[in-house]
C-alpha cells in the first residue's frame, strides 16, 4: 500500500525518499480518514436510509403480496410500458418472487439515490475543496498531486462497499422466500457497483468544471441519462438499457438468474472513467477547470442592470441544464410511444386493463406516469432555484447588493421570479420534448399540444414547492434543507406508490399528488387554482420573514 | 437648508448572536464631513456595527441613526445615499469585475461613467476579467471603485484595503482625501494605523463590543503617556518616586541615559527633575497610535493606573533590556518625536 506507507509523511519526515508514484499519492490515507471523519454523520445517514429503504421495501412486499396469486397480479399490473419504465425489464415478471420484485423495482429506484450519494461525495471532497481554496492549503503540505482524487474515490468506494455488504447481509438474513444468500450477495454487489460507477463519473466531471455545482450537475445529468435510457429501453425493446449502468445492474436478473457478468461492464466503466479522471487531472491547475476562463464584457449590459435580469444571469446555467435535461427526458419517453401503442394491439389482456383505468388508454396512462416523473424533476429544479438566494447570501454576495438601493423584497423577488417562471419553463420543455417525439413516432400531431399542456398542469405544484422553500428561507434559514423533503417524497410516492399501491392519503400529502393525472384523467381546475393561491401565500409569507430577519454574514 | 452636523449617531447598541455578545452598549458619533477611524482588534464588533448601520442586521437594543434616518426602517432610501465596501469582497464567479461595478453602482442609484473609468484606470483594474479569477486585492478594488463611482454622501468602509498592494494603498488614500475634500463623510474601519493616522480626523477604539476611547488623535494622545529619553551629566535618581512616571530604565554603562514614560499631566514635574542632573540631550515623543491601540488590544481591561499604559509594546521592552547601547545610539541619531512615531507605525504594517 503506497498510500499507507506515505501517509505519515505530513506529520513525520518530509525528506524521506519515495518514488514519484508514491509522491503523487502522498497523504492519501490521511485524507481518507479525514474525509470519513468529516462525513461520519452524513454518510451514516445515507447508508442507514438506503439500507432501511431496501429492507423496509422487502417487508412491505411480504405483507402486501403474501400469496402467489397477489404476486402474479402485481406482475400483471406492471407488465405495461408505463409499469416497465418505472420498474425494470420484463424478464423479472416470469416468476415474481419477493427477490424478483426487489431486483425489478428497487435497483432503478435506489440505484438513483446511491448514485446521487456517490456523486455528491466525490464532488464534495474534490471540486468543492478546490473551489473554497481548502485544497490549496492541503496541497501545500506533503500531499501528493493525486491524493485528493484518490482519497475521494476511496472514500466513496468504501461507503458503497459498506452499503453493499450491509444490504447483502440484511437481505440474506431476512429469510424471505425467494431471497437466497447468493442473490443477496449479488444484490449488494449491484448496489456497490452502481455507486462506484457514478463516483468514477463524478471524478471525471469535477475535472471539467471549475465549480462544484457545475461538476455535480454534469454527473447528475449523466445519472438522469442512465435512468432515462433504462426506462425507455425497458419500456421498449431493451436495447437502450444496455447503455445504462443502472440497466446493467438490473440485467444481472438477481434472484432470478443471478448473473454476475453484467457487473463486469460496471467495473470496466468505473475503471475507464477513473483512468480518464487521472489523465485529465494532470492537464489542469489546482482550482482551474480544463478550459481557461475567457475574459468577459468590461461593462454591464442594460439587461444585467435590472434585478430580474441579474438573477436570470445567475440562474441561467441551472435553467439551461434542467431545460435541456427535461427536453431530452421527455423526448426519450416520447420516442417509445409508438411501441406502447403497438403493445395495445398485441396484448389481449389490455382490454381489461383499459376498463380498470376508467376509460383511459394505455398510452394515456403511460403518458401520465411520465408526467409525474417530469413533475418531480421540475420540483427538484424548483428547490434548487428557490434556494439559490441562500447560497448567494451565505457566500457573502448578497450583502453588497443589499447595501445598495435594492430592497430585500426586490432582491429575493427577482430570484423567485426566475424560479417560478423557470419551473413553468422546464415543465413546458419536458412536455414539449415528450409531445414532439411522441408525435413524430406515432404520427399524431395533436399529442404536442396535449402533452405539453399536461406537463404544464404541474406548474402550480412546482410553484407550491418554491413557496415552501421560500418560507423556510425567510423564517428558518438553517432548516432550508427540509425543502428537499417535497420532491423526495413526491418521487417516493409517485414512483414506489404506483408500484406498491400506496393509499390515497399518502399520495395526497404530496403537492404533486393533487395534480390531475393528465392526459389519463380529466382536467380539474380546482386543485390547480388552490395550489397556485397557496404558492402565492407561501411566497408572500417567505418574503415577510426575510424582511424581518438578520442577513447571514460571514 | 441647514446641513445636519451628525452623520452617524449610535447609542447603547447591543447585538448578540446566540451566546456571543457582539455589541455591548456601543456608542458612536460621526460628524458630517469627517473621516472617522474605527479601530479595534478582530472580533471587537466593528463589522457588526457597520452591518447594523446598513440595516443588514437588526440591533437587540439601542438607537442608531444614519444621515438622520433609521437604518433598519429606512434601509433602502438610506442606501441610495451611502456606499459600502466590505472587508472581504465576494464576487459572482461568472460576472466580470466591470459588470459587478456597473451593477452595484446602478443599484445604488446611478453611475458616473467617466468617474468609473477614471477610478478603474487609477486602481489599475482589468474590468474584463471574471470574478473567479480576481485576487483578493483586485476583488477589493472592484468594491472600492463601485463605492466611489457613485455619488454617495457617506462611505462605510470595512477594512477596505485588506489585500491591496502599497501602491494601491497610496491611490486609496488619495481618493479618500478627495472624498473628504468633496465634503463626504467616511467611517473607516481599519487595522492599518498609518492609514488611519493619515486620513482620519477622529478615531474610535472599540473593544469587546464597546467604544473604549473616542476623540481626535491629539486628544487621545493627551490622555496617555509620553515617552521621554534623556542623556544627563550625572546619573538620574528619584524619578520613580514621582507621580505619574512609569517604566524608568537606566541605560548605558555609565548610567547616564534614562528613559521613562510619563502621564500627560505629570510631564512638567518629570522634566524639571531631569534638569537637576544636567540635561545634555532630550527626546520625547507622544504615544504612537500603535501604542494607543496596544493599550486597548490586550486582554486586561484598560486602565490608566495599573501600569498597562506603560507598555509600549513587548518588542520595544525587549530591545531596551538586551540591546541597550545599540538602542541608545539609534536614539541619538536625533529623530524627532513625531517622525519617529510615524516610523513605528510604518513598521507595524
Amino acid at each position: 500500500m503506497t498510500a499507507a506507507a506515505t501517509a505519515k509523511a505530513p506529520a513525520g519526515a518530509p525528506g524521506r525518499t519515495t518514488g514519484p508514484r508514491a509522491d503523487a499519492l502522498a497523504g492519501t490515507a490521511v485524507l481518507v480518514r479525514f474525509n470519513l471523519r468529516r462525513d461520519r454523520v452524513r454518510t451514516s445517514v445515507w447508508i442507514a436510509a438506503l439500507l432501511l429503504g431496501t429492507l423496509g421495501t422487502l417487508s412491505s412486499l411480504q405483507s402486501s403480496y403474501d400469496t402467489a396469486a397477489k404476486r402474479a397480479s402485481a406482475a400483471d399490473s406492471l407488465d405495461s410500458p408505463a409499469g416497465l419504465a418505472l420498474s425494470g425489464p420484463a424478464h423479472y415478471l416470469n416468476d415474481y418472487t419477493y427477490g424478483a420484485m426487489l431486483g425489478h423495482q428497487l435497483i432503478s429506484f435506489l440505484g438513483v439515490l446511491i448514485a446521487l450519494m456517490s456523486v455528491l461525495m466525490v464532488t464534495r471532497h474534490t471540486r468543492t475543496e478546490e473551489e473554497t481554496g481548502r485544497a490549496e492549503l492541503l496541497r501545500a503540505t506533503v500531499v501528493g498531486r493525486h491524493a485528493h482524487l484518490t482519497a475521494a474515490l476511496l472514500t466513496a468506494g468504501l461507503a458503497n462497499l459498506v452499503l453493499g455488504l450491509l444490504t447483502a447481509l440484511g437481505l440474506g438474513a431476512s429469510g424471505a422466500a425467494g431471497v437466497g444468500w447468493h442473490g443477496s450477495l449479488l444484490f449488494g454487489a449491484v448496489y456497490a457497483a452502481t455507486g462506484i460507477v457514478f463516483a468514477a463519473i463524478a471524478a471525471v466531471t469535477v475535472q471539467f468544471s471549475q465549480y462544484s455545482r457545475g461538476a455535480s450537475g454534469m454527473a447528475l445529468a449523466a445519472l438522469g441519462a442512465a435512468f432515462a435510457l433504462r426506462a425507455v429501453g425497458d419500456a421498449g425493446s431493451g436495447a437502450l438499457s444496455w447503455l445504462s449502468p443502472i440497466g446493467w445492474g438490473q440485467r444481472t436478473y438477481v434472484y432470478v438468474d443471478n448473473r454476475w457478468w453484467p457487473l463486469l461492464l460496471s467495473c470496466a466503466l468505473a475503471a475507464a472513467a477513473t483512468a480518464l479522471a487521472y489523465a485529465l487531472s494532470v492537464r489542469r491547475d489546482v482550482g482551474a477547470g480544463l478550459r481557461a476562463t475567457r475574459p468577459g464584457s468590461p461593462v454591464a449590459s442594460a439587461g444585467l442592470l435590472q434585478p430580474v435580469g441579474f438573477a436570470l444571469r445567475l440562474h441561467l446555467g441551472m435553467l439551461i441544464g434542467f431545460g435541456t435535461g427535461l427536453l431530452l427526458l421527455g423526448a426519450m419517453y416520447g420516442s417509445v410511444l409508438s411501441e406502447v401503442e403497438k403493445m395495445i394491439e398485441d396484448v389481449a389482456e389490455v382490454q381489461e386493463s383499459l376498463e380498470e383505468l376508467g376509460g383511459a388508454s394505455i398510452t394515456e396512462s403511460f403518458a401520465s406516469s411520465v408526467m409525474t416523473l417530469l413533475g418531480v424533476v421540475a420540483a427538484l429544479y424548483a428547490v434548487l432555484a428557490a434556494l439559490r438566494p441562500q447560497s448567494e447570501e451565505t457566500a457573502g454576495r448578497a450583502e453588497p447588493l443589499l447595501a445598495t438601493g435594492l430592497s430585500r423584497d426586490r432582491w429575493l423577488g427577482s430570484h423567485l421570479t426566475v424560479a417560478l417562471a423557470g419551473g413553468l419553463g422546464v415543465l413546458l420543455l419536458g412536455g414539449l420534448g415528450f409531445g414532439l417525439a411522441g408525435a413524430a413516432t406515432t404520427g399524431d400531431g395533436e399529442l404536442v399540444v396535449e402533452l405539453t399542456g399536461a406537463a404544464m398542469a404541474y406548474a402550480p405544484a412546482v410553484w407550491f414547492v418554491v413557496g415552501v422553500a421560500v418560507v423556510l428561507y425567510g423564517w428558518l434559514p438553517r432548516a432550508t434543507v427540509l425543502s428537499w423533503v417535497l420532491p423526495g417524497y413526491a418521487f417516493v410516492v409517485g414512483y414506489l406508490g404506483q408500484l406498491l399501491g400506496f393509499a390515497d392519503w399518502l399520495r395526497d400529502l404530496s403537492p404533486l399528488g393533487h395534480v390531475p393525472m393528465l392526459p389519463a384523467a380529466e382536467l380539474e381546475w380546482t386543485p390547480l387554482v388552490v395550489l397556485t393561491l397557496l404558492a402565492g401565500a407561501l411566497v408572500a409569507c417567505g418574503l415577510a420573514g426575510f424582511r424581518r430577519r438578520d442577513l447571514e454574514t460571514k | 437648508m441647514m446641513k445636519a452636523t451628525t452623520a452617524i449617531s449610535v447609542s447603547g447598541l447591543t447585538k448578540s448572536f446566540g451566546q456571543t455578545r457582539a455589541l455591548d452598549g456601543l456608542d458612536l458619533r460621526v460628524g458630517t464631513g469627517e473621516v472617522h477611524g474605527f479601530l479595534g482588534p478582530n472580533g471587537a464588533g466593528k463589522s457588526t456595527t457597520i452591518r447594523v448601520l446598513l440595516g443588514l442586521l437588526r440591533s437587540d437594543r439601542g438607537a442608531a441613526s444614519v444621515l438622520g434616518a433609521d437604518p433598519w426602517q429606512d434601509a433602502v432610501a438610506l442606501h441610495r445615499r451611502l456606499a459600502y465596501v466590505p472587508g472581504d469582497v465576494e464576487l459572482w464567479p461568472n460576472l466580470t469585475g466591470g459588470e459587478a461595478i456597473d451593477l452595484l453602482a446602478k443599484l445604488r442609484g446611478g453611475l458616473d461613467r467617466r468617474r468609473r473609468d477614471e477610478l478603474i484606470e487609477r486602481f489599475a483594474l482589468d474590468p474584463a476579467k471574471k470574478g473567479r479569477t480576481y485576487s483578493k486585492g483586485n476583488r477589493q478594488k472592484v468594491a472600492i471603485v463601485a463605492a466611489l463611482a457613485s455619488d454617495a454622501e457617506l462611505l462605510l468602509l470595512d477594512e477596505p484595503t485588506a489585500g491591496l498592494d502599497p501602491l494601491m494603498e497610496v491611490v486609496f488614500q488619495d481618493v479618500i482625501g478627495e472624498a473628504r475634500a468633496a465634503g463626504k463623510t467616511v467611517l473607516l474601519s481599519s487595522h492599518i494605523l498609518a492609514q488611519v493616522e493619515k486620513l482620519c480626523d477622529r478615531v474610535s477604539i472599540v473593544r469587546l463590543g464597546q467604544v473604549v476611547q473616542s476623540g481626535t488623535l491629539r486628544e487621545l494622545r493627551h490622555l496617555t503617556r509620553t515617552t521621554v529619553e534623556a542623556e544627563t551629566a550625572s546619573p538620574v535618581t528619584g524619578l520613580d518616586t514621582l507621580d505619574g512616571v512609569h517604566d524608568v530604565r537606566v541605560e548605558g554603562e555609565d548610567g547616564l541615559r534614562v528613559r521613562f514614560a510619563v502621564d500627560g499631566p505629570h510631564l512638567d514635574a518629570a522634566v524639571r527633575r531631569l534638569t537637576d542632573f544636567g540635561v545634555r540631550g532630550l527626546t520625547s515623543h507622544p504615544p504612537t497610535l500603535e501604542e494607543l491601540m496596544l493599550r486597548h488590544y490586550g486582554d486586561a481591561p484598560p486602565s490608566t493606573t495599573d501600569g498597562v499604559g506603560g507598555t509600549p509594546g513587548p518588542a520595544r521592552k525587549a530591545s531596551g533590556g538586551t540591546d541597550g547601547p545599540q538602542d541608545a545610539s539609534h536614539d541619538t541619531t536625533g529623530t524627532t518625536g513625531t517622525d519617529r512615531g510615524d516610523d513605528t507605525l510604518g513598521a507595524s504594517r
